[in-house]
């Protein structure tokens, strides 16, 4: 288990150089290394503090099981030190630790979560903390009306709409696939910026669409790695596969279990096999635990805008989470004879309904289990995954297990011999190696930071970003700290006639090989930073110009009368000056340019000329 | 930058807004009042319409008999109803680049403008709006294709017989441009072209723009548009509200600092209180079910009626209605009733926290499932055998032209313990009612119009100071009828640019600036000097690169070094040394402080004459005068090159360098 605390800091030093330093600390909770646990990353941006979920870990009971908030702060509240929290799915290992961090910790600052995360989050957290509390008696933990408290410092997000948290701090959301609501978010201060992905899943699924993302060239791009060496083959074969299975284990008398949770991969499989029962006339029983479910498929029907592009087109007609073949479970059901499908919480078999059919299941061979997804190291759904034939069942160690739909009680506490196929099927709706590499395609980051992964996995991933994009790739490991610098440049408003003078200049195309220099004043003032011409920053400025002239005297001699010289001069210059503007002025004086030339005779020598140039400080092209 | 007025009509606008070399089209508003120059299209063969006598002109010389249809003293056209499309010769429409929609009743004319006229662009809108503007163009076609008329009358529109006709047709105005509806397959290629946004999301146009839709309050997904470059901003006002009904309310704030606000779709009912029509509609509907007759109330089929159905909740129980049938008949009936539940992010908080429980955002869900509320594609079908009277019907188009309601008319006008309530603003109900006449039902006008106010829209733009307005010249008199109210116009300091269909306005705006990006390595190279306090200068010098309206400014290359052996005669081409030029100056030179400096480099025999201006200094050892002034120095010398650059360098050093 391991606990993310990411610093980021930015600033924009004096001489507009701007740079990155940000630390990584990570907090080891349980062994060492990387793995799938809690989330909850605290970035530092542009002199602003924004915490990235706040999940809590499954796999403890105790106060490790919530972030140590006393990294950001030792002295009580978190609402000074940060500027908004954001979650991006309603997972428990991404919201979780939530109302413990507002209303236990204290923070009243903004929380920002989409619409379907804002209505399912509060309900797993209440079950959850029924769990803990009613069920296991534990104290030091929030209540139902710090749970009411903390939604209300929610504010819905919605898609890929700018939100302006003050005035440098925006975010926009993005679709993320994963569960419904699920988001991918892009935070953004000056011109630095971070994204940071949640969970996510880069192809559709039967009732989710793809993660996608614009291409917003972050500096950062924080990505989870669950799947980083997975390459999964086509959702249709796995598809295929699963149905196959089950319709085989059907047909020769035997009993499915399907371990899930009541939000997200359920509302897939059952619209899979919902379409295949309908298909081929089966009538085997398919039931569902009851509990959330109900509930659930309603928020999917109201919510149908976050669902993907098939399933929103044909819902007036038919709505797909309406289901003729899927029956609400009894307990009494599991010692039913005959064929049947069962849907149960929770998916890791570590509590509650599923574990109870399992152990009733486990003894027949005929009998099936499919795991849809990953399961949390210290499990049952682990530990038969891994192989493991025998199982120990020790009641309490295993109850502990933190579960958010069902009951924990059960007595067991002997061997347990599995019999039942045990099958494994990825539904799990995680980005794979191939989902990541096309999210980095898509927003093409300056630098990549995977979390929430393994380590082993994640370092093979890391090598192949950096072959691939030629980027940095960190991997925050325990108490690492990394540095990135960045090098934004610098906005400026210069003034149309400058830019307008320059584009008539050189037309719309610049030409590399011939470079054009353009030249101006760039004015600082306050916060604004403006790029003018010499002459317009003199007027802005209420300055005076201050003309600086030289005057040359060279003596010749030559006969002719002042006039004639002068006009000797002019032909001349005119012959030996190509390309030059040269004009003999009626006021008796010749113009080389900005250069003016007069000539004037001695009084005592008339032949003796005084010729005079007379030019100014600007003057460049021509050195007398 | 530049505004085409193409359509006239205050709320069914139309413009196009040349703005940074973008061309952007602000609505795509269809004039559909044009229908009620024509006959309704009955759904079943009706034997009055049928028998209404020819129109032939007084004196015999002019007979359209086969065109016009007379009624009750006026004469209607007896052909597929036509629209008033928006101006299409003003300019080349091809060259739209982007077009913003703001509510669904504000893109009807879409098809029109995307399918014929080259246009190669993209539109913008929220889903709702797509989507509810879909079923809203899905349900017109069906009403006109379901019931075909082989007729097209084109005769009335020569000119020299349309000046003969009795009005209104012969003040109808464009009558050459009317088109018919368009095909379904137009809709759908036209809608293939939309852009989903959301509210507060900014979108890029070719870097040079950046557009934003705002909540607008008005209807699900209705939006309010922001067109702004990094110094320039133009609002466009559209159908907005302030009243609390089911859409999120309307974002004010955002809009204020524009230049210039285009404001259109104001209330078309300024004098009728929203609340008192919604009163004044369920005790008529009340009173008329009551006394056994059927209520009739012709309607969009989203928006309002939403609103109504609401209303009714709340209002059956009370009345004792709880046994009166309520149908709402439209081919997309069922379709707008799922469509308002599932769009929860667009609602306004109270019916965003039923989502969260969950339940259906709108209470007709539970009219529906109690089934007080029944919705049927057509009359025809499972209606007409399910039907009970007395009951109410809420039913399209509210033109009374063509759809379901056409029938109804026929059905129910000729008794009068009926009642016709009209709750949609767009169209005269007289007018509406005229091809119906002699008519015994009762007929009720409560229209409900929750866009601003002139009240609200004088409080809103005192908040959001615009420095101008421009808007439809309706709005800049009172309305004809009540030339007296000076209430119900905008009285605005700078006075509103008024503009009509045609026009073409010049919108005051003086550009200035534009954003260029300063990149890093320059940036680090710059050196800032302070001039006054908390001002700095920096003189810069660089290249600009300009690419898809981004302008960056990059170091100056250094020129390659020459190529090091020289082997091969080559003339090598000397590139044109560019030399940076001087800087302006600015300040003045100190007598006592230069004089000082010219000591401690050697230059002591230093003559100081006074003069009116300034001072003269004759450096006598070396023949030299520099005359200082408040605003230049002029320094005179022979032929001396070392001297000069010294004494410029001198000088330099009093002096500030822009």
């Amino acid at each position: 288990g391991c606990f993310l605390l990411l610093w980021y800091n930015s600033q924009l030093c004096e001489s507009n150089e701007c740079s990155f330093i940000f630390n990584t600390y990570l907090f080891p909770l349980q062994g060492a290394g990387q793995d799938v646990g809690r989330s909850c990353i605290l970035v530092s941006i542009g002199g602003k503090n924004i915490m990235l979920d706040c999940g809590m870990h499954m796999g403890y009971n105790d106060d490790r099981r919530f972030p140590d908030f006393s990294y950001i702060t030792q002295n009580g509240r978190l609402t000074e030190f940060l500027d908004c929290v954001i979650i991006s799915h309603f997972h428990l290992d991404h919201c979780g630790a939530l109302p413990y961090m507002s209303e236990m910790v204290g923070y009243d600052g903004p929380i920002y979560m989409t619409h379907p995360t804002k209505a399912i989050c509060p309900i797993l957290l209440e079950d959850f903390r029924k769990i803990t509390v009613d069920k296991k008696g534990e104290t030091n933990f929030f209540t139902s009306q710090m749970i009411k408290d903390c939604m209300k410092k929610v504010i819905p997000l919605n898609l890929h709409q700018t939100v302006q948290v003050d005035d440098e701090l925006e975010i926009k959301a993005y679709y993320a696939g994963h569960v419904l609501g699920a988001a991918m978010v892009h935070i953004k201060v000056g011109s630095e910026s971070v994204v940071y992905t949640g969970d996510y899943n880069m192809t559709p699924d039967r009732h989710l669409g793809a993660a996608w993302i614009d291409k917003c060239r972050p500096d950062i791009l924080i990505s989870e790695s669950t799947y980083a060496t997975t390459i999964r083959d086509s959702k249709r074969c796995r598809e295929r596969d699963f149905l196959k299975k089950v319709h085989e284990s059907i047909e020769r008398g035997g009993k499915v279990l399907i371990p899930v949770f009541a939000l997200g991969r359920a509302q897939e499989l059952c619209i899979l096999l919902e379409t295949f029962w309908e298909r081929m006339n089966l009538k085997a029983p398919i039931y569902f635990s009851t509990g959330l479910t109900e509930k659930a498929n309603h928020y999917y029907k109201l919510f149908i805008t976050w669902t993907n592009q098939k399933i929103r087109k044909t819902f007036v007609q038919r709505n797909m989470f309406e289901f003729k073949h899927i029956k609400a479970f009894d307990r009494s059901y599991a010692d039913n004879p005959g064929p049947m499908v069962v849907f149960a919480t929770p998916g890791m078999l570590h509590a509650g309904q599923s574990l109870q059919i399992f152990k009733k299941w486990a003894g027949n061979e005929k009998n099936m289990v499919i795991m849809p997804g990953y399961c949390v190291q210290g499990t049952i759904g682990h530990k038969i995954l891994n192989g493991q034939r025998k199982l120990e069942m020790e009641g309490r160690a295993t109850v502990r297990k933190l579960s958010f739909t069902f009951t924990l009680t059960f007595f067991l506490l002997c061997n347990l011999d599995v019999k039942l196929q045990v099958e494994y099927m990825s539904f799990s709706a995680h980005a794979d190696a191939k989902g990541i590499m096309q999210l980095i395609r898509m927003a093409e980051p300056r630098n990549m930071l995977l979390v929430h992964g393994e380590a082993v996995k994640m370092e093979f991933l890391k090598g192949k970003i950096e072959q691939e994009f030629s980027i940095n790739c960190y991997m925050p490991a325990n108490g690492e700290t990394t540095t990135v610098t960045t090098n934004p440049s610098v906005p400026v408003d210069i003034s149309l006639n400058l830019l307008k003078r320059e584009m008539a200049l050189g037309g719309p195309l610049p030409d590399p090989k011939k470079p054009r220099t353009m030249h101006g004043t760039l004015i600082m003032k306050e916060n604004s930073l403006k790029l003018v011409s010499s002459e317009q920053a003199l007027k802005e400025l209420g300055l005076n110009e201050h003309q600086l002239r030289f005057t040359c005297r060279v003596q010749l001699q030559d006969p002719h009368s002042d006039p004639d010289t002068l006009h000797r001069i002019y032909t001349h210059l005119k012959s030996v000056l190509k390309g030059y503007t040269i004009q003999h002025l009626p006021d008796g004086t010749v113009m080389v340019e900005s250069i003016v030339i007069k000539v004037s005779s001695s009084a005592e020598d008339p032949n003796t000329k005084v010729l005079l140039l007379s030019w100014s400080y600007q003057v460049t092209f021509l050195r007398c | 930058m530049k505004l085409y007025c193409l359509s006239g009509h205050p709320t069914l606008p139309c413009n196009v807004l040349k703005f940074k070399s973008t061309t952007i089209m602000l609505d795509c508003g269809l004039d559909t009042t044009s229908v009620l120059n024509f006959l309704p299209l009955p759904l079943v063969h009706s034997p009055r319409l049928s028998k209404l006598p020819g129109w032939v002109s007084k004196d015999g010389t002019i007979n359209l008999e086969k065109e016009l249809k007379e009624c009750a003293g006026r004469v209607f056209v007896d052909s597929q109803p036509e629209f008033c499309l928006p101006e299409r010769e003003l300019l080349d429409l091809s060259t739209i680049d982007v077009i913003l929609i703001s509510n669904y009743h504000c893109m009807m004319a879409l098809p029109y403008i995307t399918e014929h006229t080259g246009f190669t662009g993209t539109v913008y809108a929220t889903e709702p709006t797509l989507q509810i503007g879909r079923l809203l163009m899905e349900e017109l076609v069906n009403f006109m294709e379901r019931v075909p008329k082989a007729q097209s009358a084109t005769c009335w529109k020569n000119k020299e017989i349309q000046r003969m006709l009795p009005g209104p047709l012969k003040d109808a105005v464009e009558v050459w441009t009317w088109k018919r509806c368009y095909s379904m397959q137009e809709v759908n290629s036209a809608l293939s072209k939309v852009q989903l946004v959301g509210y507060s999301q900014k979108v890029e146009l070719f870097g040079a723009v950046q557009i934003s839709p705002l909540s607008s309050g008005y209807s699900l997904g209705s939006s309010n548009w922001i067109i702004q470059s990094h110094h320039e901003k133009v609002s466009y006002v559209s159908g907005s509200s302030l009243l609390t009904t089911h859409p999120q309310p309307m974002d004010q704030s955002s809009l204020k600092n524009s230049d210039v606000l285009i404001l259109t779709g104001l209330t078309q009912m300024p004098t009728a209180n929203p609340d008192g029509m919604l009163g004044e509609f369920c005790s008529n509907l009340a009173m008329t079910i009551r006394a056994g007759g059927n209520v009739l109330v012709p309607c969009y089929s989203s928006g309002v009626i939403y609103d109504l159905l609401e209303c009714l909740y709340q209002f059956i129980e009370s009345a004792n209605l709880g046994t009166t049938p309520f149908y709402f008949i439209s081919p997309v009936a069922n379709s707008s009733l799922e469509f308002s539940q599932i769009f929860a992010e667009w609602l306004c908080h109270n019916k965003q926290t039923k989502v969260y429980l969950p339940e259906p955002p709108f209470p007709h869900a539970e009219l529906i499932q109690t089934n007080k509320l029944k919705h049927y594609p057509s009359i025809h079908g499972d209606f007409s055998s399910e039907f009970r009277q007395p009951c109410v019907v809420f039913t399209g188009h509210p033109s009374l032209r063509f759809g379901d309601v056409v029938h109804f008319m026929e059905l129910w006008g000729k008794s009068s313990l009926n009642t016709i309530i009209f709750t949609e603003p767009d169209f005269s109900y007289l007018d509406a009612l005229a091809p119906y006449q002699p008519l015994a039902m009762k007929c009720v006008y409560c229209p409900i119009d929750t866009r601003l106010n002139f009240h609200q829209v004088s409080k809103l733009l005192k908040e959001v100071q615009p420095l101008h307005v421009v808007c439809p010249e309706q709005y800049t008199q009172p309305p004809l009828s009540q030339s007296h109210r000076s209430d119900l116009m905008l009285e605005l300091q700078p006075p509103p640019m008024p503009y009509r269909r045609c026009s073409v306005l010049n919108l005051p705006f003086r550009r200035r600036y534009e954003r260029v990006y300063i990149l890093p390595e320059l940036a680090n190279s710059l050196v800032p000097s302070e001039i006054k306090p908390g001002t700095s200068v920096a003189t810069v010098s660089a290249v600009l690169h300009s690419k898809d309206n981004k302008h960056t400014l990059q170091s100056v290359p250094k020129p390659p070094p020459a190529p090091p052996t020289k082997k091969r005669k080559r003339v090598i081409e000397e590139p044109p040394v560019v030399l940076a030029p001087k800087p302006l100056l600015s300040g003045a030179v100190p007598l006592e402080a230069f004089l000082a400096t010219l000591q401690k480099h050697g230059i002591s025999e230093v003559k100081v004459e006074e003069t009116a201006d300034g001072h003269i200094l004759h450096l006598q050892a070396e023949d030299t005068l520099i005359q200082l002034e408040e605003d230049g120095t002029h320094i005179v010398c022979d032929n001396n090159e070392p001297l000069r650059t010294t004494l410029r360098d001198l000088v330099l050093r009093f002096l500030q360098k822009l």
